[in-house]
């Protein structure tokens, strides 16, 4: 967990938090539609454009289809841009999510994570961000309002940089994060400006001297390789990640990684998770630890490009994994589970697997439901091929 | 001062690359939409202006830009189907910011200009251009209307006109093709008022440019809808994309107007019109409607339409004169 100084931090919502973090960054434009649902993320921002606290131009669209469709335009002519958007707003968007990471346009885009409709829902679940989680966009995720503040200034920097020239989704969790009150260190605003820098301008649309065509018919003789390329970025973000957070810890003593163990080391039962049930999971496990349960938990802070090769390092040899998804996939394996066992594959002592599905549509989750699937786990209650829920009627 | 047409042709004779859009491109002969972007084009290097071109996805699309060729010569940004407006908005406003931020020069003349077709325009574009326009960017939009999905080959759209024969609309033994009137896009987009919109065609260029050249000067959304023939599924011969849009001037099935901020005028009144049927049979597409043995009600329908709707402008040519709304 991340040390805070609470005489310096302040309380805030994950929303306020993140619109902090696009204040200091200054993005020169911003994009956003503020419903479908939207977060306060957008009216918080707005509030700094009309009071002249930020130079940004925002244009208040009139869809989220459009607001990615605009980012991409404004990325390509060469600016800073940024949206957020929320669930079925995402989805709307997803045509340009993908037309945004094929042009590489390294656009930051918060996510407050919400349950896609049908049934119409609003509340927390990762099925938006997990519909995209194929679309090339590098994904990160908060497990609390400090981290979801911290991840958007981290991403500009991966996003920016000329080996990977992606755009990166940051997630928090609707309401509970987005709408919840934490404490938040903020950096200064000159150490943010410094650290983010300047954007620098690669084939920009606006230099009219070296004209360049953005977004050309691409067929089956270079569709193909151009794929490829996108494959290749990906790894480089994973290999950049690494010292981009490093970077950021100098600025802010706060280290990043592409997961986070906890209390691992001894640990023969683990339970992996994305997002803000981490800090549940984490009170579960010193609970259990205080009855002498050898239990542990590793948190997923990039869940694209997925970090294979931490899986297999922290969880080789452990006696079993157990992983929480709050996406289903129907007709297949929940999505983090899925990844993570993949993963296993190749483990040399693979441990005993279970997935348990929880919180869809903002079904709350409590410490006794983690600590039934611990309890499953250590009392080898567990069945590969056996989807389980955390807190459903049946 | 007025651009001139004679002019122009001295200037880009032998300079055919500064237009922006060069040979090359793989659009079918005689197609009307090169001449519309070269109008335009023209027009804007004519008066100072750098080009930044957004293509809605459409047969100009994918007919100038086969990676890794492209025939465009300026800035040029293709990111989907329905959202050229959008995308355009956030490439203009990112110029605003730029320069606002002290990181490109104050005075650097851009013409951000849209070409898209019907399709990306009457049907799948229109919420992304009616945000464009209702928050006041300045860019151009110019549709090159061919009436139809012709890139994917004839199916109907909200452009397509009463009784054209489509694959999706096609005219059977009991449907005479598409029963539905033309939307009128140019009322629609000018019904915004903040906005210079207006008609054109490319038999006419001297009116052509001079609107380009007020949707330029304008302080604001612009938009032009530009008749466009398609040699392809008009089913005309590929030298008539001219005559005929001549032809639709002259039977008031394309009348020549302007909309500047709620203001009606009629840039062209001809002194006498021809009958719409000469419109109608110059175009294989109509042949199907006209096969039928109830082709003279619809045909008669339709002349009443053109008619009652040409009395409808000078009407509001003269409710609105000097009457701007913004």
């Amino acid at each position: 967990m991340m040390n805070i100084d609470l005489k310096k931090s302040k309380a805030v919502t994950g929303a306020a938090a993140v619109a902090n973090a696009m204040r200091q960054i200054e993005p020169h434009v911003v994009a956003a539609y503020p419903i479908t649902p939207q977060t306060p993320i957008v009216e918080y921002f707005a509030k700094f454009v009309a009071d002249g606290v930020v130079r940004t131009e925002m244009i208040p669209v009139e869809s989220e289809h459009s607001a990615m469709s605009a980012v991409v335009g404004a990325a390509a002519a060469g600016a800073r841009a940024m949206t957020a958007t929320s669930a079925n707003g995402l989805a709307l968007m997803h045509e340009i999510v993908y037309i945004a990471a094929s042009s590489r346009l390294p656009i930051v885009m918060p996510v407050v994570n919400r349950a896609l409709s049908g049934p119409i829902n609003i509340h927390c679940d990762h099925s938006d961000a997990m519909a995209e989680r194929d679309s090339g966009w590098i994904q990160l995720y908060a497990e609390t309002n400090q981290e979801a503040y911290d991840l958007t200034i981290l991403a500009i920097k991966l996003a920016e940089h000329e080996d990977v020239r992606l755009p990166v989704m940051v997630n928090l969790d609707g309401f509970i994060l987005s709408h919840g009150v934490e404490p938040v260190e903020f950096l200064s605003d000159e150490v943010v400006k410094e650290f983010v820098g300047k954007p620098k301008k690669v084939y920009p649309l606006l230099d009219t001297e070296n004209p360049v065509t953005y977004g050309p018919l691409d067929l089956y003789d270079y569709y193909f390789e151009h794929k490829r390329q996108q494959v290749e970025a990906m790894e480089h973000a994973k290999k950049l990640f690494p010292r981009v957070a490093e970077e950021f810890e100098k600025i802010s003593g706060r280290k990043y990684d592409f997961v986070e163990p906890y209390k691992l080391d001894d640990a023969e039962y683990v339970m992996v998770a994305l997002g803000s049930t981490n800090s549940t999971i984490k009170y579960v496990v010193d609970w259990m630890r205080e009855e002498g349960f050898k239990v542990g938990a590793l948190k997923i802070w990039m869940f694209r490009p997925f970090p294979k090769e931490k899986i297999q390092y922290y969880l080789n040899g452990r006696k079993a994994v157990v992983v929480l998804d709050r996406a289903a996939s129907f007709g297949a394996e929940a999505p983090l589970y899925e990844a993570v066992k993949s993963a296993l594959y190749e483990a040399t002592i693979r441990p005993r697997l279970g997935s348990y599905v929880y919180g869809l549509g903002g079904r709350d989750i409590v410490p006794e439901h983690i600590r039934k699937a611990f309890m499953d786990a250590i009392e080898g209650n567990l069945l590969v091929d056996e989807q389980r829920y955390l807190g459903l009627r049946e | 001062m007025p651009v001139n047409y004679i002019d122009m042709a001295r200037t880009f004779k032998s300079n055919a690359e500064q237009v922006g859009l060069v040979q090359g491109h793989r659009l079918c002969p005689g197609c009307g939409a090169p001449v519309v972007v070269k109008f335009t084009l023209m027009t804007v290097r004519k008066l100072g202006f750098e080009p930044v071109v957004g293509l809605a996805t459409g047969c100009l699309e994918v007919s100038t830009t086969i990676y890794p060729y492209t025939a465009w010569t300026v800035p040029y940004i293709h990111n989907a189907f329905e959202n050229v407006a959008a995308t355009m908005s956030g490439v203009e406003t990112a110029a605003k910011s730029l320069k606002k931020f002290g990181e490109m020069p104050e005075d650097k003349k851009f013409a951000f200009i849209a070409f898209a077709g019907d399709g990306g325009t009457y049907d799948i574009g229109i919420q992304s251009l009616s945000g464009m326009v209702e928050r006041g960017h300045k860019v151009l939009y110019v549709l090159y209307d061919n009436e139809g999905y012709m890139n994917t080959g004839n199916q109907r759209s909200g452009g397509t006109p009463t009784g054209s024969n489509t694959t999706t609309a096609p005219v059977g033994k009991v449907i005479p093709g598409k029963v539905q009137i033309k939307k009128s896009i140019v009322d629609i987009i000018g019904a915004h008022e903040g906005v210079y919109a207006a008609t054109a065609s490319i038999s006419d260029p001297a009116d052509f440019f001079a609107k380009v050249e007020k949707a330029l000067n304008f302080d604001g959304p612009s938009f032009i809808a530009a008749l466009s023939p398609c040699i392809r599924f008009w089913r005309i011969p590929d030298g008539a994309a001219n005559s005929i849009s001549k032809l639709a001037v002259e039977t008031k099935y394309w009348p020549l107007y302007e909309i500047d901020r709620g203001v009606y005028r009629i840039t062209r009144k001809p002194r006498q019109f021809k009958p719409l049927i000469e419109f109608l049979k110059a175009q294989g597409r109509f042949k199907p409607l006209l096969s039928r043995p109830d082709a003279d009600k619809i045909v008669n329908a339709l002349q009443e339409y053109v008619d009652k709707r040409w009395e409808r402008l000078l009407a509001l040519e003269e409710a609105t004169k000097d009457k701007y709304l913004r």
